[in-house]
């Protein structure tokens, strides 16, 4: 099998391979933090790290690990990483890791840090698996901070919590759409966005389980 | 026992794992398509569920809370840093116990929920339940009733969604918003329907 080339992994995932649009890995997370973009920064920022960082990690000792035990040892190696971040986030930023809550520790299950692992990081080098973790980590940013610009902006009229369009309540002209603020916004917002991403991309899409048959007139119902 | 009743109903409806915090959405999504199948799952992540909260609470009250060492002698020791690792190392191993209990002494119930054991280690609304717990300071009781609860939970949401899905595939649905597209919005609906729920004060 040919080596995939830096670029290739590091940008494959953003467009073509979008963890969150068409592999539909760690959506969790994804549809939580979005509410405002700071959170979702972060949450994007700490989730590249960790699967760069795992996906090195354990690439360095793939030919050690004894295949029945992998996933634990891959747990262990993942779970640390987030006490790491979340420690890092408890220290320098308490706020943000308290709006954050569960959700630091969620990394661990998110699926995509755990896919990249089994799918990538135990036959790759670890310089290539570490972009393989940067370039999946970016699809997954791009998507949340997509996400978080559109549901803050259009939702309270901020961006990072700075007014940008002045809203009815403080004397503007917008009025906030509030839906945008609650949870099932992310869902439609999500839903829409796969669905452009599949009409720009039509191999993507998936094939309809039933097709309907087209109507024909039926000449005895006559 | 009426607060218990109230913690039961509220994370059943109000605090809906899958529809009001989006948890365990990888599974949630893959495997509903078929209604017989989505139960056979939500009856293993409420069974998991079940146990390893609970499991959780003692462990995080008597190794790992702050003085939570003091039986041992160790009053100024604080390992609740090691949380995360021990939660998720507590859930695999639980669900590991539970497969291999469940082939010997079960094995019709084995060989219904086989498959879907292994994938419950992953979900991330099992761990969600013991972080919520820690966070939330629930103490034993609490930890067990809204184990059942939230798995309850999460077990309904699929089992709705599948049904839901499997009338959809009939439908005239645009190319491009087929499968993956058409059941986020879905969900987004069913979403809403449960956030009626939040009124609800107990």
């Amino acid at each position: 099998m040919a080596q995939p080339t830096i670029k290739e992994v590091l940008l494959n995932p953003v467009f073509n391979n979008n963890p969150i649009g068409l592999q539909i890995l760690g959506i969790c997370s994804a549809l939580a933090v979005t509410s405002n973009l700071k959170t979702a920064l972060v949450m994007a920022i700490g989730l590249t790290l960790v699967t760069a960082c795992s996906s090195m990690f354990i690439s360095m000792i793939r030919s050690q690990i004894p295949s029945s035990i992998r996933m634990i040892v891959q747990m262990v190696i993942i779970a640390s990483l987030v006490i790491v971040v979340d420690q890092l986030l408890k220290a320098f930023a308490y706020g943000l890791s308290k709006q954050l809550s569960v959700f630091v520790g969620l990394i661990i299950t998110n699926c995509i840090v755990m896919g990249r692992a089994e799918a990538f990081a135990m036959q790759n080098p670890p310089a290539l698996s570490f972009y393989d973790g940067i370039g999946n980590g970016l699809g997954y940013s791009v998507m949340l901070i997509v996400l978080g610009v559109f549901r803050e902006l259009f939702g309270a009229g901020k961006l990072f919590g700075f007014t940008i369009i002045p809203v009815v309540n403080d004397g503007g002209w917008y009025q906030p759409n509030g839906l945008l603020l609650l949870p099932p916004s992310a869902f439609f917002l999500i839903g829409l966005i796969v669905w452009g991403l599949r009409t720009w991309r039509k191999d993507q899409a998936e094939q309809p389980a039933y097709r309907l048959a087209p109507q024909v007139s039926n000449k005895e119902a006559y | 026992m009426e607060h218990y009743i109230s913690l039961f109903v509220k994370s059943v409806f109000i605090e809906n794992m899958a529809l009001a915090f989006f948890l365990g959405m990888c599974t949630f999504i893959a495997i509903s398509k078929k209604v017989e199948t989505a139960i056979g799952l939500g009856i293993a992540v409420v069974v998991v569920q079940a146990i390893t909260v609970p499991a959780n609470n003692l462990l995080y009250a008597y190794l790992l809370k702050e003085g939570a060492l003091a039986w041992a002698g160790l009053p100024d020791i604080d390992l609740s840093f090691l949380g995360f690792l021990s939660y998720i190392g507590v859930i695999a191993a639980i669900v590991q116990i539970l497969e291999m209990l469940l082939d010997k002494y079960v094995p019709s119930l084995y060989n219904a929920l086989g498959v879907y054991l292994p994938l419950i280690t992953v979900n991330c609304a099992i761990m969600a339940g013991s972080l919520f717990m820690v966070e939330r300071d629930y103490n034993f009781p609490e930890s067990v009733v809204y184990g059942v609860g939230s798995g309850f939970s999460w077990a309904l949401a699929i089992a709705l969604l599948a049904g839901i899905r499997e009338k959809l595939k009939y439908s005239d649905v645009p190319e491009g918003l087929q499968g993956l597209g058409i059941t986020f919005i879905t969900i987004g609906l069913m979403s809403l329907g449960f956030m009626s729920f939040s009124g609800v004060q107990l």
